[in-house]
C-alpha cells in the first residue's frame, strides 16, 4: 500500500463538545485509489472526524491536507469544492423533489438563464444508471423505498467530481444485492483512483471491500492497519476495547422455549392501510417472534399495523383477548403494547427535548396528561433507565440529538421499558449501531423475553435473527410465507423460502 | 455570564430594560407617577393597562407556534368579540339586551367557536396553519359586521356601559384592571403548562409530530385545544380593546395586531419552527412592543415615521438574538461565541 500516492492526510485532530472529547489528537490517512474503512463503536469520534472533514464541525486542533496543500475546510460547500463528497447515514435529501432535482440542486446545468430541466433528468438518469437503479427521475423521492433514496444520495455524491468520497453508514437500509451493486460501483470508482472513506458496522462489508481499516476508540486512535492482515476477530477486539467472548455468550442463553404458549396477540385477516392483505398472525407472552423478509417485505407494515401507525382497514385484531376496534398508538400503548420505529430520527426521537424528557414521554401519554408524572419521579425513572442500559451521556438534561446513534437507540428503549409494556416491538433496533451496543441490546431482548415480556424483533441481519428469535414468520411481498421455530430455524430455509416464494 | 446570556429570557429583558434607560434620560417624565382621582396615573401605568391585549394574545400565539402553527386570525375575532359584547351592552342584537354577564359569556364563546374552527381545520382536516387561519382573519371583520349591522357601536348611554367600562379602562387596588386579568389567565396557563403534562406534549409535538403520535400523544386533539384557547384569549382581548374605547368597531378593533402578538413571541426568543417555547419570555416580548409604541408617542416622533422607527429597533433587537450574528460580531472577542456554543 505504501506505494500509493498519498491524498489526505488528518494530524493530530481533537475536537470537544460540551462534556465530551470527541476527538482526542486522531490521525488519519487516505491514499489514491483505496478505500479505506473507518470503524469504531457509538461514540468512537467516527462522525465527528467526517464532519471536520466536511467542515460540518470545525476542529480544536490539528491540521489537515489535501494532495499535499495544507486546507481549512470552512463548510459543506467549500468541502465540495474542493473534491471532498460525503453519502450521510440517514438520507439528507428533499423527499418531495423529484429524484433528479435532488441529484442536482443547487447546480443544475443552465440553458438561456434557465434552468435546463431536459438535461438535468437526462443526467440523473444516466447516473443512477450507473449505479443499475432504473427509475422515473421525475417522480418525488419520497415515492421510493429508503433504499432507492440512498442510491440517490451516492449518485448525487458522485455527480459533483470528486477525489474523496466519503460513505458514512450507506449500506445500513440496503438488502445484498443492492450493496453488491454498490460494492462494484466502488471498485469502479477505486480504480479511477478516487480515495473512498467507508463507514459502516457491518464487518464482513469491511472486509469485501476495504484495503485499509483505521479503527477508533473512545475519540482516540487505535490504529491503521491492512485489511488482509487482520483477522476479523482481532478487530472486534480493536473496536471494543474488550474480551470477544460477551459475543459468543449471548449463543448460549439464547432461545428458552417456551412450552407454555399464552397467546397475546392474534390477528385475523388483518388487512392496513400499507398494503398488508389478509394476514394471521400471533404473537405469545414471553416469546421473541421474528419478522424475516427483505425490505419491503411488509414486516415494518406488519408492526406498524398492530400499533396502530397504520390503519387496519379490515380483519380483526385481539390484544389479550379483547377484541380492539379503533387502534391508534395511544389505544395501543394502553393495551401494552411498544413500538421502536425503524426511522429512529424521524418517527423515533424529539431531538430537541432531553433525555429524560424523551424516556418518560409515552409513559406520560400512557398515563394520559392531568396525571403527571412530578419532577422528582421524572428524574428517578431517567436515572434508572440511564444505569440500567448505560447510556452514555454527561447527563439527563442533555438534549438527545446531543448522543450518538447508539445511545439514543437506548432512550427509546428505555423510553417503551418505562411504560413497562407486555410486546415490545423493535424494528431494526440495531441498524447503524457498533457492536458492542448492539450485543448489549440482543442481551437486554432476551431477558426481556425471560421475564415474560413478547418481542416482536426485526433486522435485516440474519445473524442477529438466528440469535435472538425463538420463532420467525418468513413474509415476502407483503404476504407470509409461513412461520419456523425452534429448531427448524436456519438461515438455508429461510433464504429458499424466500427466494422461492413459497410457503411450507 | 455564559449562563445568563443563553437564557432565552435575556435578551426580550435586556432590550426592555434598555428601553427603559433611554426612556429614563430622553423622554420627559416618563417616569412620573402620580395619583389622580384615586388611580396611579403615568406613562408605566399606561403601559400596564395597554399591554393586556397583547399580552393575552401573545400567551395564545406562544402556546400556536409551539406546535410549529400560526394564528392570524387572532385580529378579526378580537372584532367579533367586540362587537358581539358591545351590541348586548347596548341592547341592538335582540336577545339577552342590555345583560353584562351574557356579554360576557357570549363573547368569550364566540372566541372559543373561532378557536374550535381553526383548529378543526388545523388539526383535522390538516389545512396549513397559515391558509386555516387566513380564512377567519377574512371573513372575521365580516361577521363582526354583520353582528353590529355595519355599523360602529357605542355604549356611552348604555345602562350597564360602567361596569363594561371598568373592565377595559377600570383601576383596582390603584392599578389598571386589566392588568390583574393578565395576571390571572397568565397563572391559569402556566399551571397548564407546568403542572400538567401538556407543556412536555407541546414541546413533543412542536419538534416531531410522528414521534410524538408513537410515543402515543393525542396530536390533533392538543392541536384543537391550542387553536381554542388563542382564540379565548382573542374574545378575552377583545372584550377589554372594546371596553377601552367604549365601542366596537369593527374595521379598526385590533387591527394588525395579529402582527404584533406573533413578534411577542418572536422577540420572546421563541422559535417560530415550534418546539421549545417560553411563555413568560413572550409576555416580555409584548412589554417591549408596547413600551416602544408609548416610547415613540412619548418622545414626539411624527406619526408617518413611527412605523419605521419601530421596524429598526426590532430589527436590531432579532440580531442580537441570533447566534451567528452574535459570533460574526463579536469574534474577537471570544466570549459571546463560547455561550453561544453551549447554547
Amino acid at each position: 500500500m505504501d506505494n500509493k500516492e498519498i491524498l489526505l492526510t488528518m494530524r493530530n485532530i481533537s475536537k470537544s463538545f460540551p462534556g465530551v472529547k470527541a476527538l482526542d489528537k486522531v490521525d488519519f490517512t487516505l491514499r489514491k485509489g483505496e478505500i479505506h474503512a473507518l470503524l469504531g463503536e457509538n461514540g468512537a469520534g467516527k462522525s465527528t472526524l467526517i464532519k471536520v472533514l466536511t467542515g460540518i464541525e470545525s476542529m480544536d486542533e490539528g491540521q489537515v491536507t489535501l494532495e499535499g496543500k495544507p486546507i481549512h475546510v470552512k463548510n459543506s460547500q467549500h468541502a465540495q469544492a474542493l473534491g471532498i463528497s460525503t453519502v450521510y447515514q440517514e438520507v439528507n435529501l428533499c423527499g418531495n423533489l423529484s429524484v433528479a432535482e435532488n441529484i442536482f440542486v443547487g447546480r443544475e446545468p443552465m440553458a438561456f438563464g434557465r434552468i435546463d430541466w431536459k438535461t438535468v433528468n437526462k443526467r440523473a438518469k444516466e447516473l443512477l444508471k450507473n449505479l443499475n437503479v432504473d427509475i422515473d427521475v421525475t417522480k418525488t423521492l419520497d415515492s421510493y423505498p429508503v433504499a432507492i433514496q440512498q442510491m440517490v444520495a451516492i449518485a448525487r455524491a458522485l455527480d459533483i467530481s470528486a477525489k474523496i468520497l466519503i460513505l458514512d453508514e450507506p449500506t445500513s437500509s440496503l438488502d445484498a444485492a443492492e450493496c453488491r451493486k454498490l460494492f462494484s460501483v466502488m471498485k469502479q470508482l477505486r480504480a479511477e483512483g478516487m480515495g473512498i472513506i467507508f463507514v459502516t458496522h457491518f464487518l464482513d462489508q469491511v472486509y469485501e471491500v476495504s484495503d485499509m481499516i483505521t479503527v477508533l476508540r473512545n475519540g482516540e486512535l487505535v490504529g491503521e492497519y491492512e485489511a488482509r492482515n487482520l483477522p476479523k476477530v482481532e478487530l472486534i477486539g480493536k473496536m471494543i476495547g474488550k474480551d470477544y467472548e460477551q459475543l459468543q455468550q449471548i449463543e448460549s442463553s439464547k432461545k428458552t422455549s417456551h412450552e407454555a404458549k399464552e397467546n397475546f396477540i392474534t390477528c385475523r385477516n388483518i388487512t392496513s392501510e400499507a398494503n398488508i392483505r389478509d394476514l394471521d398472525l400471533d404473537v405469545n407472552k414471553g416469546e421473541v417472534l421474528g419478522l424475516a423478509g427483505l425490505l419491503g417485505s411488509g414486516r415494518s407494515e406488519i408492526v406498524r399495523a398492530l400499533f396502530g401507525a397504520d390503519r387496519i382497514l379490515s380483519g380483526e385484531l385481539n390484544v389479550n383477548k379483547k377484541r380492539i376496534k379503533r387502534n391508534k398508538p395511544i389505544t395501543a400503548i394502553r393495551n401494552g403494547l411498544g413500538y421502536c420505529p425503524e426511522d429512529r430520527k424521524s418517527e423515533g426521537i424529539v431531538s430537541e427535548l432531553t433525555i429524560r424528557e424523551n424516556i418518560i414521554l409515552a409513559l406520560q401519554a400512557k398515563r394520559g396528561m392531568f396525571r403527571f408524572i412530578g419532577r422528582k419521579e421524572q428524574n428517578r425513572i431517567a436515572e434508572h433507565y440511564i444505569k440500567l442500559l448505560d447510556i452514555k451521556t454527561p447527563g439527563r438534561e442533555q438534549q438527545i440529538k446531543n448522543l450518538s446513534g447508539g445511545n439514543q437507540q437506548k432512550v427509546l428503549l428505555a423510553r417503551w421499558l418505562a411504560t413497562d409494556p407486555e410486546l415490545l416491538m423493535l424494528d431494526e433496533p440495531t441498524r447503524g449501531i457498533d457492536v458492542g451496543t448492539k450485543t448489549e441490546i440482543q442481551k437486554i431482548v432476551l431477558q426481556l423475553a425471560e421475564k415474560g415480556m413478547s418481542v416482536i424483533f426485526i433486522s435485516s441481519e440474519m445473524d442477529e435473527m438466528l440469535r435472538c428469535c425463538g420463532r420467525m414468520v418468513v413474509l415476502n411481498d407483503k404476504k407470509k410465507l409461513g412461520e419456523l421455530s425452534g429448531a427448524e430455524i436456519n438461515e438455508q430455509i429461510i433464504m429458499e423460502m424466500i427466494a422461492g416464494g413459497k410457503s411450507v | 455570564m455564559k449562563k445568563i446570556t443563553t437564557n432565552q429570557i435575556f435578551w426580550p429583558l435586556a432590550a426592555f430594560i434598555v428601553l427603559l434607560v433611554y426612556n429614563a434620560f430622553f423622554a420627559k417624565n416618563f417616569f412620573k407617577i402620580s395619583i389622580l382621582d384615586g388611580h396611579l396615573y403615568g406613562n408605566l401605568i399606561d403601559i400596564l393597562k395597554n399591554f393586556a391585549p397583547l399580552a393575552l394574545l401573545s400567551i395564545g400565539m406562544t402556546l400556536v407556534i409551539a406546535t410549529g402553527g400560526v394564528d392570524i386570525s387572532v385580529g378579526s375575532v378580537v372584532a367579533i368579540s367586540g362587537a358581539i359584547a358591545c351590541s348586548i351592552i347596548d341592547g341592538r342584537l335582540g336577545i339577552f339586551d342590555h345583560s353584562f354577564v351574557a356579554a360576557l359569556i357570549l363573547a368569550l364563546l364566540s372566541g372559543i367557536a373561532c378557536g374550535l374552527w381553526n383548529g378543526f381545520l388545523v388539526a383535522k382536516v390538516k389545512i396549513q396553519p397559515m391558509v386555516a387561519t387566513l380564512i377567519l382573519m377574512t371573513a372575521g371583520r365580516g361577521i363582526a359586521q354583520l353582528i353590529t349591522k355595519g355599523k360602529i357601536v357605542t355604549i356611552n348611554s348604555a345602562p350597564m356601559m360602567k361596569e363594561y367600562y371598568f373592565l377595559g379602562a377600570g383601576y383596582f387596588l390603584g392599578l389598571p384592571f386589566a392588568f390583574f386579568i393578565v395576571v390571572a389567565v397568565f397563572t391559569i396557563v402556566m399551571i397548564l403548562v407546568k403542572r400538567t403534562a401538556f407543556g412536555l406534549f407541546l414541546q413533543s409535538l412542536g419538534t416531531n409530530p410522528k414521534s410524538s403520535r408513537l410515543s402515543g400523544i393525542k396530536v390533533d386533539r392538543i392541536k384543537l385545544v391550542v387553536y381554542t384557547i388563542s382564540g379565548l384569549m382573542a374574545s378575552i382581548a377583545g372584550i377589554l380593546i372594546s371596553s377601552n374605547i367604549k365601542g366596537a368597531d369593527c374595521n379598526n378593533a385590533g387591527l394588525f395586531i395579529e402582527l404584533d402578538a406573533i413578534l411577542s413571541v418572536a422577540i420572546g426568543g421563541n422559535s417560530l419552527n415550534g418546539g421549545r417555547f417560553m411563555i413568560p419570555a413572550s409576555i416580555v416580548g409584548a412589554l417591549f412592543v408596547q413600551c416602544l409604541t408609548t416610547t415613540v408617542y412619548a418622545l414626539g416622533v411624527p406619526p408617518e415615521a413611527i412605523s419605521l422607527l419601530k421596524a429598526i429597533v426590532i430589527l436590531v433587537l432579532c440580531l442580537f438574538q441570533s447566534d451567528s450574528f452574535r459570533q460574526k460580531v463579536f469574534k474577537g472577542t471570544g466570549r459571546w461565541r463560547k455561550g453561544a456554543d453551549a447554547a
